[in-house]
């Protein structure tokens, strides 16, 4: 008995496995990445990149043409209702009928989750100002994001997803959303898998990055590690003709006066004194490398 | 306890917050034996990552500053002085080392450098 309990808090709250689809003129190719308990992942890549087909995937909308998805341990085809209870979705589109207010709301999502908690649905509604009454047609992109919101944290859910969700908010609400996240997680037992081309809302708060481009995983570790293993290196383009240096910088940028690039951590000492080095945020990491996945060699 | 995190500093977030709670433990502002918010209740005030605050909390213990208490928390430790000593005088000797380069630019001869000092020290 000690010892399954001991099993099961290891268990990563979502585990995916060379997850596949083919579509025409697209291929999601063996994606596979793991959240552990009590954590927020960023899953980063530019549109197109495959992000929405992989959700879609784990939330069990499409089909996979091959890979598995478990959820605290278990396939979907284990227990549908339970692992579709533990899930909470939020995205920039809405999957409410556009005919239906709050309260109808309500009723339907007591039905098909029997979790749902409408005193916890009303104290978001009322604290986000949602009207009751208002048809959803009529409804703001901001409202409906935020009724979505109140819709999967009233329930006892273990993964919050959000595909592209903060995008049309004003910077107040993602800021207040940003802060639910972290509570959401707090306890250790729930994760956030969060995916985005905005980088810079989740930057700060992201555990775990996972970068995806074409349908293939680009890079993925922790956000510390993953900055901490590039610098950002800006210079003259006189720097770019010693082969010594060049060969080893990652996605060369040129303007006029220079150009911006990566380097590998380990490679930074091959660089002349006086080149201007930072730290690289996230983004920077993305928008060099996409452009020369070609240039860089996975471990 | 106060923390204060610059987004523009090329020190790594982690070590910000090491370093500022270690001041603080230092010099008493934060006493012995105080709590410290648990590691995921910082990283939410914080506006951080979990890992982020995990390799702070985890490298003031590696320096003696915390300790874990199981059921409790991270617990403050007394503050060892020598490690406050040193870093007073690290701070003495880079400040002297600036001092020092400046005179010897304008050639100016120790002794009147000594009257400078001795003059702020005054102050």
């Amino acid at each position: 008995m000690e010892k399954d309990r001991r099993y099961a808090e290891d268990v990563p709250v979502l585990e995916v496995r060379d997850l596949t689809k083919q579509y025409k003129g697209f291929l999601l190719d063996k994606v596979s990445f793991t959240l552990p308990k009590g954590y927020i992942m960023g899953y980063v890549g530019p549109n197109g990149a495959g992000k929405s087909t992989t959700l879609g995937l784990i939330t069990e909308t499409r089909r996979a043409d091959g890979g598995e998805v478990f959820l605290d341990g278990a396939k979907y085809s284990e227990n549908r209702i339970l692992y579709k209870e533990k899930i909470g979705y939020v995205s920039s589109v809405s999957y409410f009928p556009p005919m239906m207010t709050v309260k109808d709301a309500a009723v339907l999502l007591k039905q098909f989750y029997p979790t749902f908690s409408k005193e916890k649905f009303y104290h978001y509604i009322k604290a986000w100002d949602l009207p009751v009454k208002k048809k959803f047609m009529k409804f703001s992109t901001g409202m409906m994001v935020k009724l979505m919101f109140a819709a999967a944290l009233s329930r006892e859910t273990r993964l919050l997803i959000l595909d592209e969700a903060t995008n049309g908010l004003d910077v107040l609400f993602r800021e207040e959303i940003l802060n639910l996240l972290q509570r959401y997680i707090e306890d250790g037992e729930h994760s956030v898998l969060f995916a985005t081309h905005i980088i810079e809302d989740l930057e700060q708060i992201a555990d775990y990055i996972v970068m995806v481009e074409g349908g293939r995983v680009l890079l993925q570790d922790t956000k510390e590690a993953l900055t901490e293993s590039f610098i950002l290196v800006k210079g003259e383009d006189k720097l770019l003709k010693d082969s010594a240096v060049s060969k080893y910088l990652l996605g060369v940028k040129r303007s006029a006066f220079g150009f911006t690039a990566l380097i590998r951590s380990d490679n930074a000492a091959l660089l002349p004194a006086g080149t201007v080095m930072e730290k690289p945020a996230v983004s920077q990491i993305m928008s060099h490398l996409m452009k020369s996945a070609d240039r860089l060699e996975i471990a | 306890m106060k923390i204060v995190l610059s987004n523009q500093s090329e020190m790594p977030i982690y070590e910000q917050i090491k370093i500022q709670l270690e001041e603080q433990i230092l010099n008493g502002e934060i006493p012995e034996n105080t709590v410290l918010p648990s590691i995921r209740k910082m990283a939410a005030e914080l506006s951080v990552s979990v890992i982020t605050t995990t390799r702070a909390y985890r490298e003031l213990e590696e320096d003696g500053f915390i300790t874990t208490v199981p059921g409790k928390g991270c617990i403050v430790l007394p503050p060892d002085n020598q490690i406050l000593r040193e870093r007073y005088l690290q701070r003495m000797e880079q400040g002297f080392t600036q001092a020092a380069e400046a005179a010897k630019k304008l050639q100016m001869p120790l002794a009147e450098a000594q009257d400078i000092f001795r003059t702020l020290w005054e102050a």
